[in-house]
């Protein structure tokens, strides 16, 4: 499942991705822009995702994606692989990795990595 | 000198080198082959007085002024907000300084999508991507100390426009101005927000209702500013090639202005002050091209099939920006270089007003040095490079006229193609603009990663690097200093006014009369954004995004 946590409306990036995913030959949900964390963690329980990939450019990153890993973990779905993109800069990204968040792309990221990666990571429930 | 060529030498001079005739095209933006050798015969029959014109007439596609940057030099006008009011009025008073020469303001995402600083959704928002206004009192602290009758001042701001021009005729009153003497421009563009930017509020009805209420108000009141800033820049940030950027952009506009008539307001009243922003990306000559027919469809459709009188209703007087999308955040002075020869690009195609991106912008926010080095790039082309010792320099290029003639036919065809599908509203509704446009984002992609679009230092020319870490400092104090600001605004005003103003605005809404007069009220009595906003989603409700994925 993929979604736009937070206000930021840029979603050529996410939108690349879910394509690129889909030809790879996974089955992805596109949630939408404006999504809180609960909302998130609610669609992704409901429709049993394995991975869910955020994007987020605005900057609020530190406010959405640890709240998204902790409301995974407190609802039993830590397995679940949490996966980023946007431009996070890289103090920032490390301490989101410590909190939960497996990877996170910057621009210039290739469709190609970051499947690689999902199908390396994942854990198919 | 011309007539001495003809297609027949042209053709005798590819069989004398057969290198020539093994050449694969190239192809456009837009994807039609491009000649290896342009001649006269590409350019040929042009109608000069019918199909270019003399500059400063129509159709205006050697540009709007008869002087050109020999009269007046473009607006250098750089995009800045920062995350607090006051930080932002240093940052703009340090641009002005610097020789800039108009403002432009970006907003935080809750201000743009119409929350307060306090509200749930605003969390963790407030002051990233722009500055953020609650009230009144923080458009006060934006522009003390700066004399708004010597500036203009341009608002990237869409689904709330009225309140936050509202807001600024205040400010003009504060530093009495009668609001005739405002100028500046307002985003005001909601469609593509439906589509590509994401920050839409209500519906496009009343969306469309608040558009002509500012259309039929500004032009009474305060008929210097651009009431629309119609939008192709993030239309093609999304993916758009310069063909789809003009064609939806322009569609766009066709719905503002078919809505404008439909309330009854006079084509010459309103169309003078449409005004537009567009993206020049990286192929330079495409983008001239793209520019120059852009101009002579605009009048055309303006003259003719609207019928305006005044040829200021034909002008397309446009704002660029450098594209955004095409830096990369490896090796990134490479932008700098992107960003000059694309800022030549929107000279070369006789912009009014620049904004020149920042090299760092894929890694953060601009820091000083980065925001002033964008603004001497604009400087040295002005000052230093020669671009505007003439006008349109490249006019009467085989290439660029050849070029200039196809994109506006295929313009046209897409415009024709939109029309029959029953305009731009409808084009938004059923998909067909988000699902043209994502596709081709996915298909530029796959490109770059198959190394058929070239992106130096991506795919190409590839160098280790340590990735630095962002310089800017964000304060993480300064979300919970908005909100104590707005705070204390609430427990100082009258309670009384703000409802009863309030009231107003509802029963505007409810109603016919033009929301502008009881919004300005509603701000001078600092009501918050997100209190009008507030008022206005209850009446109108609140969009829905079309799902294409």
């Amino acid at each position: 499942m993929a979604a736009k946590p937070g206000l930021d409306g840029h979603d050529r990036g996410i939108k690349v991705v879910c394509a690129g995913l889909k030809d790879a030959g996974m089955e992805v949900i596109y949630a939408g822009l404006r999504q809180t964390p609960e909302a998130i963690v609610n669609t992704a329980l409901q429709e049993d995702v394995d991975v869910i990939a955020l994007s987020t450019l605005s900057g609020a990153h530190n406010q959405h994606l640890p709240r998204v890993a902790k409301l995974l973990k407190e609802k039993g779905a830590g397995h679940i692989l949490l996966v980023a993109g946007g431009v996070v800069p890289k103090k920032d990204r490390l301490a989101l990795k410590e909190q939960g968040v497996k990877e996170i792309y910057g621009p210039g990221a290739s469709m190609a990595e970051i499947a690689a990666f999902i199908r390396d990571n994942v854990s198919l429930s | 000198m011309d007539k001495s060529m003809t297609e027949k030498d042209k053709k005798e001079w590819s069989q004398r080198h057969p290198e020539v005739a093994s050449l694969t095209p190239r192809r456009t933006d837009w994807g039609d082959p491009v000649e290896p050798l342009c001649t006269p015969g590409q350019a040929g029959g042009l109608d000069y007085l019918g199909e270019l014109g003399f500059p400063g007439e129509y159709p205006f596609t050697r540009g709007i002024y008869p002087t050109m940057y020999l009269g007046q030099p473009w607006t250098i006008r750089q995009y800045s907000g920062y995350e607090s009011p006051k930080d932002t009025n240093l940052r703009f008073r340090y641009l002005l300084e610097q020789g800039q020469t108009g403002l432009s303001v970006a907003f935080d995402l809750p201000t743009q999508i119409g929350y307060d600083s306090d509200h749930p959704l605003s969390a963790g928002e407030v002051g990233k991507v722009g500055v953020p206004v609650d009230t009144l009192e923080d458009m006060e602290v934006i522009f003390e100390g700066l004399p708004l009758d010597k500036l203009s001042t341009s608002m990237t701001i869409n689904a709330p426009s009225a309140v936050l021009l509202a807001m600024y005729i205040n400010i003009g009153g504060k530093q009495g101005l009668d609001p005739k003497v405002l100028r500046g421009t307002i985003q005001n563009d909601i469609l593509k927000e439906y589509t590509v930017r994401g920050t839409y509020i209500f519906p496009p009805q009343p969306s469309i209702r608040l558009i002509t209420d500012i259309f039929a108000y500004c032009g009474q009141h305060v008929p210097r500013f651009n009431t629309i800033n119609v939008a192709g820049y993030h239309l093609r940030e999304a993916g758009c090639s310069a063909v789809q950027e003009i064609a939806f952009s322009f569609s766009n506009a066709i719905a503002y202005i078919q809505a404008g008539l439909k309330a009854g307001l006079d084509i010459d009243k309103f169309a003078p002050r449409i005004s537009w922003i567009f993206n020049t990306s990286n192929k330079i000559f495409e983008e001239v091209a793209k520019y120059r027919a852009a101009r002579r469809i605009w009048a055309e459709l303006l003259r003719g099939r609207f019928q305006a009188q005044d040829p200021r209703s034909w002008m397309l007087r446009f704002h660029t920006h450098t594209s955004g999308a095409s830096l990369t955040a490896q090796q990134p002075l490479n932008n700098a270089i992107r960003v000059a020869y694309q800022t030549l690009a929107a000279v070369l195609g006789g912009a009014q007003s620049i904004a020149a991106c920042s090299y760092d912008e894929a890694l953060n926010l601009p820091t000083e040095e980065s925001a002033r080095t964008s603004l001497r790039t604009q400087q040295i082309l002005l000052e230093e490079a020669g671009v505007v010792d003439t006008i349109d320099p490249l006019g009467g290029s085989y290439y660029v006229e050849a070029l200039t003639r196809q994109i506006y036919e295929r313009i046209q065809e897409l415009m024709a193609k939109i029309e029959d599908m029953g305009g731009a509203v409808a084009a938004v509704e059923n998909g067909f603009v988000q699902k043209e446009i994502q596709s081709r984002a996915y298909q530029i992609q796959c490109e770059i990663e198959r190394g058929q679009r070239v992106v130096v230092g991506v795919n190409k020319c590839v160098i280790q690097e340590e990735e630095k870490d962002s310089p800017i400092k964000v304060n993480p104090q300064a979300e919970q200093d908005q909100i104590e600001r707005l705070n204390a605004v609430k427990a100082r005003r009258s309670q009384d006014r703000v409802q009863q103003t309030l009231r107003a605005v509802r029963q505007a809404a409810q109603g016919q009369a033009n929301l502008m007069p009881v919004i300005i009220e509603a701000t001078e009595a600092y009501a918050s954004l997100g209190e009008i906003c507030g008022v206005l989603r209850e009446e109108f409700g609140e969009y829905q995004q079309v799902r294409t994925i």
